[in-house]
């Protein structure tokens, strides 16, 4: 059946900002999706309301609405643009969930309205209804957990009484499994049921009898619309059931059942997919299996693609999003070429023949109050994928991935911290899920203990414990040879070595000898990595895509070319402070180059991102962006093509390949030099260059030891800001008040203290201590310097939220709303001159303190930051391609000359705003500081500030008051300000509620609050508390600032029963007076959408 | 390490790959054979201890082999015919509830050669780009290998099924009918499929068209086997007797071939055939997608039979033939393996519709 020609315009719904559970997975999935159906030629409309999306750029859809993605939105976007059908499968359950909105109000899915294709109303209900879905599994004959429905406890608890404990219990339509959890006993019950029945958004949770401890797998399906069905990728959880898949260690291809087993589970996948219904496109169906009787039970379908689906993509080189957009326009699946074969059709099973690897990564280390302790509600922030020949080569490559200062696993210097951990210890942490078991269980091998008793504890299956036995085996016969030369290693033992996964590094560690001197002998001896390629068949038929992963075997697959060629080096897995934004760059840069007539190599290790998609480049090396790998990748290139070595770009994937910059040949970098890199983050050098220019700094110096420390804050007095250098979002920044604290934060960056991890202190990675400038507006530049001297500034962007809290967590506009035209003036001139003074070719992020009439600068960065696509897509300049292009030696002028650059697009105002991850940790603090802790972004645009702010806080779900009360409680400083507010909630007819203090304030300037409650540390009733009035569910918004210093109780208990609540807060008094200027603006006024590309072509009157 | 042997394996065109000796020791140190590779990920006692391997050497490309141990119940015949196995890693332990022994211990007492620690990948790169070919491995010297290599005679024109097939018949199965089933090297998959319809008699592949008749079965069933069906000479006077004696009739991949050759296609031999479980097969009649499970070297070419049959299948990947039926007859066959084991099971209703033709006479 080929493509449908009765639709022509299809409406793509995004799936909003980067949060726990839902990535930058669908931003890779929507923008092939929007590619295929632009190449078939149909108008594509999307929806997203996340700006730093591939997909929004204004080219990949005909009308690209960056809106809040609310149900009001979307169906202004359908009347406005009438598409013909909704394909909801492509953006994560934020899709799904939208979809299922529209069609209750009759927008999308009835007749005489936009067609639901890919999955309709039913198959979506049938798949998340869990006891809908749950009836249909069992009308096919398949197996599922006992289990019952609840809509409130008493329900609930009588489903319990009827099952038995222990059980698990999962909240209807929820990604990420947010508000799931499992109870062993009564009283965990009690609490689980209740967090379950508050976290599902129709109130509804399913309790099901708990299967920890079984097997689980993952099944990605495909179904066309003549009813043919394949399985694209098998997956098995390292981790039993009881962890989230998402926060599970996963193997791909399933490596502990038979064929009997698997086939009897590709077969209930099948029955899955076409019960459920999903007429065509990817489905990701999860089992469970007993590993005492091979008993196999459904877990759950997801009728859409997912996160599982990226990693398969990458896994096989079998792209299910690509593949899902032309299923869903009528093509099948034996109509559709296999890209990498172009021989082959689609319609088939993609076979394997390396293993891959895929390890979460988590970001406890910045949410302070959170166990780390691993269950059924997902908590990673992101994730790494290695490819290697074997498990025991991939596992370590991905351990290394994950760029938390581990080299594979253990052999490495971070294993010094099981010394003091005794055996009986240790067994138990090993059945504790934690970011650590898996190093733990290595521990527990090294020393010999029965691996009976460790998988009894962890649970691991034995043959993957076996493995890693045969890494700890072969780690001593390294071990043997300490203090040896490495050149009079044998070749045999440095094959065996490599082939087990083993980094130099973890060799070096092993030998006691350096990473540099162990690769010379290593390459000496002749064993040098060999390049293979996935290729979905096992070698059964050419590849014609050059995607690549290292290994150490006969032959190398690299292909000669004589094209001049540029490595990207990537950002690795996403971390809070280093996401998707950082993607976008390397996109941009391999799409800029390309179209430039470069050959194109991207390096990076993150399954879930369009630069590890094997078509955005001319060739993909799926590596840890490690020295070691990097050099690896340079010189298979270099030897390719016939000694001609490679350009370097390391300034557009965060700090990732800025930290490697210094080690990689220096004369390959392209654009800003490694030395002006360093003269950037070297404190002194930076000082020196800033008082050349008499540009002012908060004064400050750099410490190793808390009396060097202590020396600085003396000086420049409290509060000081104290930060590690060479880090990103913040990590481990704080904002000091006194001596005890400075000693703690010290402490803290120590070698001892989390960040010893990423490498601890030391006179190349001291600590920066500044004055903090208490009350400056924080201003954010970024500009491009070519190698004549021309600086573009991109944008300049105004933070709402003052100094101290980081850039990342704050909301910012562009254009500046607040700044005195020549203030911006002077920014601009200093951006400018401090620009050419650090020799800048490509891009330069400098962050400024406005505070007075004094313009300070905090700190320069010559590399991508993380507003680049937002300025992009603010102004409609193509920041990133531009200072690609200037990198490699285009100049600003040439790139005007070839319509690349162009003028930006003014008249509207762009607001940024963090989208943070704190209702998946309710007992994290949710006031805002200097560490960053947003895990994604959004952006509303508008005519005026007031409704883009407005836009930008509804797209981040904050949920603006109409009507109830509204809960104030601030600091003194805030409290002027805080009238002000007063004032708006009164003239928007909103109540409020306050403490004495502030009601006494507010009084004085005659305003009386309609509520007064007690102070939380004083009252003896919590229910006369802020806290009670939040729980009793009647404040519609909080608005708690903290105070600088001293006590944050009262504030922070107020601040998480909002959070527990899902009561909306702000904990900035600017924040505050943005969001209620922008309502009282807004009053009565239609919310209007608008496309990019209307914005960028200044059509808006 | 200690306990390691060692080895190479030889290709005919001389390419040398070096790894570790593993499973059973060949009578005289090297083990010889047409080296074949397979694709599937899982399967792999399915696939050693099926018949129509004999006379070759099997690569897999899963790296990791062994994992999930041997089962009695997985087996496909009473012993491999297979003349080793090539791995990249076998495993040191297997963990599965099925398992009764390791891969390891299982090649020894079965007595089939391997070879691990292979670049398996190169090796398939190299047979997929030359054709399968002869191959020697063991630990004895390359120039021995070599030698033995050139020596090696293929599967071309080689009776491979006289060595495989039953001696004496026997009965399985306590299906509704009667089906006689002729023995070139047939899975025990495959009988559990028909056993699930039918009391099969299984017989010698010399066994006569008219033994078989006298037998009256309801229907005729032609197994799967090795090598090169030219080779199995007086099986399509047999066959031509049996679908003139209106008897239905059903082949699988070795039986298919010879079912074509007795309507007077030609057969020839792919480069490096077909081994795996992800071949797309369109079913024509419907024009849907079937994943196949495949293990064949040699190939039907219908062009000189387009009268007589009709073409019911073709493979998706490169058009070759992948069934027919005979016109005005009750027989039909298919090239791939609709019983699976291992691989999907999305073509078992071709039981069901040789059970249909059953019914129907």
């Amino acid at each position: 059946m080929p493509r449908r020609n009765d639709l022509s315009s299809i409406l793509i719904i995004g799936s909003g900002p980067i949060v726990i559970g839902q990535a930058c997975e669908f931003d890779y999935s929507g923008t092939q999706a929007c590619r295929v159906l632009k190449d078939e030629g149909y108008r594509v409309i999307l929806a997203n309301s996340n700006p730093a999306t591939i997909m929004t750029d204004p080219d990949f859809a005909d009308r690209t609405y960056i809106e809040p993605l609310t149900p009001e939105v979307l169906e202004g976007i359908i009347e406005r643009e009438r598409p013909d059908a909704v394909l909801p499968t492509l953006g994560g359950q934020t899709g799904l969930n939208l979809a299922m909105d529209l069609f209750r109000r009759g927008k999308v899915g009835v007749a005489g309205t936009p067609e639901l294709i890919g999955a309709n109303a039913q198959a979506i209900e049938t798949a998340e209804n869990r006891e809908r879905f749950k009836e249909a599994m069992i009308e096919i004959g398949l197996s599922v957990p006992r289990s019952g429905i609840a809509r409130d406890m008493a329900e609930a608890r009588r489903v319990v009484d009827e099952i038995g404990l222990p059980v698990i219990i999962r909240p209807a339509y929820i990604l990420g499994g947010r508000g799931t959890g499992i109870a062993a006993s009564k009283e965990e019950f009690e609490h689980v049921a209740a967090n379950g029945l508050a976290a599902s958004p129709i109130g509804e949770i399913l309790i099901e009898s708990s299967i920890v401890g079984w097997k689980e797998y993952e099944l990605e399906v495909m179904r066309d619309r003549s009813d043919n069905c394949v399985i694209i990728c098998s997956i098995e959880n390292l981790d039993a059931m009881g962890v989230h898949t998402g926060d599970s260690i996963t193997v791909a291809p399933i490596q502990t059942l038979s064929d009997v087993e698997y086939q009897k589970m590709r077969s209930a996948a099948f029955a899955c997919i076409r019960r459920v219904g999903v007429e065509t496109g990817g489905s990701n169906v999860q089992f469970a299996v007993n590993p005492q009787t091979g008993e196999q039970v459904v877990i759950e379908m997801n009728p859409r693609v997912s996160r599982s689906s990226a990693l398969a993509s990458k896994a096989t080189g079998f792209p299910i999003a690509k593949i899902a957009a032309k299923l869903a326009v009528g093509y099948t699946l034996d109509e559709i070429p296999n890209d990498i074969t172009r021989k082959t059709p689609a319609s088939f099973e993609p076979t394997i023949d390396y293993v891959v690897t895929k390890i979460p990564r988590w970001a406890f280390e910045k949410l302070p109050g959170t166990s780390g302790v691993l269950g059924t509600q997902m908590q990673s922030v992101g994730e790494v994928m290695a490819i290697g020949r074997t498990f025991t080569e991939s596992v370590q490559k991905g351990l290394r991935s994950l760029e938390q200062g581990r080299l594979g696993l253990n052999a490495d210097p971070g294993e010094a911290n099981y010394a003091g951990i005794g055996d009986v210890e240790l067994l138990e942490r090993c059945a504790v899920p934690t970011s650590e078991r898996i190093f733990h269980v290595g521990e527990a091998i090294r020393r010999g203990l029965p691996i009976q008793d460790i998988h009894t504890k962890c649970l691991y299956d034995p043959w993957f414990l076996d493995q890693f036995l045969a890494i700890i085996e072969e780690r001593h016969s390294i071990e043997a040879n300490r203090g040896a030369d490495p050149h009079d290693l044998p070749k045999s033992l440095w094959r065996r070595a490599k082939r087990h996964g083993f980094s130099d590094g973890q060799i070096a560690h092993l030998i006691g000898s350096t990473e540099v001197e162990v690769r010379a002998a290593r390459l000496d001896s002749g064993v040098r990595a060999t390049f293979k390629t996935v290729d979905t068949c096992s070698a059964e038929f050419e590849a014609s895509t050059p995607y690549h992963y290292s290994s150490y075997e006969d032959e190398n697959e690299v292909r000669d070319s004589s094209r001049e060629r540029v490595i990207i080096l990537g950002s690795g897995p996403n971390r809070i402070g280093q996401g998707i934004e950082f993607d976008y760059c390397c996109v941009h840069a391999s799409f800029a180059l390309r179209d430039a007539g470069f050959e194109t190599v991207m390096v990076n290790c993150n399954p879930e991102t369009v630069s590890t998609d094997y078509d955005t480049s001319d060739r993909l090396y799926f590596e840890p962006l490690t020295y070691e790998d990097v050099m690896n990748v340079i010189e298979a290139e270099t030897a390719a093509s016939c000694g001609h070595e490679p350009k370097l770009i390391v300034t557009l994937g965060g700090q990732t390949p800025l930290k490697l910059a210094s080690q990689l040949p220096a004369h390959l970098v392209a654009g800003t030099s490694p030395d002006s890199i360093d003269l950037a983050e070297d404190r002194e050098r930076w000082n020196v260059l800033c008082a050349s220019l008499s540009i002012p700094q908060p004064p400050g110096g750099t410490a190793v030891t808390f009396d060097e420390a202590r020396a600085i804050a003396w000086r420049v007095g409290y509060p000081v800001l104290v930060r590690p250098s060479y880090v990103l979002g913040g990590r481990a920044m704080q904002i000091v008040h006194d001596e005890a604290a400075l000693e703690r934060a010290m402490r803290e960056l120590a070698r001892d203290g989390s960040l010893g991890r990423e490498g601890g202190l030391s006179a190349e990675r001291p600590v920066l201590v500044d004055r903090f400038l208490e009350d400056a507006t924080e201003v954010d530049v970024d500009a491009v310097r070519d190698h004549t001297g021309e600086v573009l500034i991109g944008g300049v962007m105004e933070h709402v939220e003052e100094a101290g809290v980081h850039s990342g967590d704050s909301a910012c506009a562009l254009p500046p709303q607040n700044l005195p035209a020549w203030v911006v003036e002077v920014i601009s001139s200093y951006a400018i001159s401090l620009a050419h003074a650090l020799g800048v070719i490509g891009l330069l992020n400098v962050q400024f303190a406005v505070l007075g009439t004094t313009v300070y600068v905090i700190e320069a960065n010559p590399r991508a930051s993380r507003t680049v696509p937002f300025v992009a897509k603010a102004t409609g300049v193509p920041l990133a391609k531009v200072a690609t292009r200037v990198m490699l030696g285009a100049t600003l002028a040439d790139l005007r000359a070839e319509g690349l650059l162009t003028a930006p697009v003014t008249g509207h105002v762009s607001v940024k705003e963090a989208v943070l991850p704190f209702n998946r940790f309710p007992n994290v603090d949710t006031a805002l500081g200097p560490e960053m802790r947003s895990t994604g972004e959004v952006m509303g645009i508008d005519t005026t500030f007031g409704a883009a702010f407005v836009k930008a806080e509804t797209a981040a779900g904050t949920i603006l008051p109409t009507e109830g009360l509204v809960f104030l409680s601030l600091a003194d400083k805030d409290k002027p300000a805080g009238l002000v507010v007063a004032m708006r909630l009164r003239e928007l007819g909103l109540g409020i509620a306050a403490t004495s203090g502030t009601a006494d304030y507010l009084s004085h300037f005659g305003i009386e609050v309609d509520e007064i409650v007690a102070k939380v540390s004083e009252a003896s009733d919590m229910k006369t508390t802020a806290v009670g009035l939040i729980e009793a569910g009647r404040v519609a918004f909080v608005v708690n600032t903290p105070r600088g210093s001293g006590s944050r109780s009262d504030g922070q208990a107020i601040r998480m029963a909002a959070n527990v609540n899902r009561v909306s807060s702000v904990t900035t008094i600017e924040a505050a007076l943005a969001a209620f200027n922008g309502l009282l603006e807004q009053r009565g006024r239609q919310v209007t959408v608008r496309s990019l590309q209307e914005y960028h072509s200044a059509v808006v009157r | 390490m200690s306990g390691v042997t060692q080895g190479a394996l030889v290709l005919a065109n001389g390419e040398v790959f070096e790894g570790e000796i593993i499973g059973a020791v060949p009578s005289d140190g090297v083990a010889a054979g047409e080296v074949v590779f397979n694709t599937a990920t899982t399967g792999y006692q399915e696939i050693v201890t099926d018949p129509s391997y004999a006379g070759q050497i099997i690569t897999f490309t899963q790296p990791h082999v062994g994992n999930y141990g041997v089962t009695r119940l997985d087996n496909e015949a009473g012993r491999p015919f297979a003349r080793g196995i090539v791995v990249r890693e076998l495993a040191r332990r297997h963990s599965n509830w099925r398992a009764e022994d390791s891969l390891a211990a299982s090649l020894q007492r079965w007595g089939v050669p391997g070879i691990a620690g292979i670049d398996t990948r190169r090796l398939t790169r190299v047979l997929r780009d030359t054709g399968a070919m002869a191959g020697a491995f063991g630990s004895a010297p390359v120039a021995v290998l070599r030698e033995r290599a050139n020596r090696e005679p293929g599967t071309s024109g080689v009776d491979l099924v006289g060595v495989v097939t039953t001696d004496k018949a026997y009965q399985v199965g306590s299906g509704r009918f009667d089906v006689v089933a002729y023995d070139f090297g047939i899975k025990s998959t495959i009988l559990s499929c028909l056993s699930a319809i039918a009391t099969v008699r299984v017989v010698p592949a010399s066994t006569s068209a008219d033994e078989v008749l006298a037998m009256k079965p309801n229907g005729v069933f032609l197994s799967n086997g090795p090598g090169d069906p030219e080779m199995v000479s007086e099986a399509p006077d047999n066959i031509r007797r049996i679908i003139d004696a209106g008897v239905p009739l059903f082949g699988i991949c070795l039986g298919h071939q010879l079912l074509s050759r007795t309507m007077g296609a030609r057969t020839y031999k792919l480069p490096f055939g077909h081994h795996g479980a992800n071949h797309p097969v369109r079913n024509l009649a419907s024009g849907t997608v079937e994943i196949t499970s495949q293990n064949h070297n040699f190939c039907v070419d219908t062009s000189a039979i387009e009268g007589l049959i009709e073409v019911t299948h073709i493979n998706l990947n490169d058009e070759t033939n992948e069934g027919i039926r005979v016109r005005d007859a009750r027989a039909f066959g298919v090239q791939y393996h609709p019983e699976a084991g291992p691989g999907p099971h999305d073509s078992r209703y071709l039981f069901a519709r040789f059970a249909e033709l059953m019914d129907a006479r």
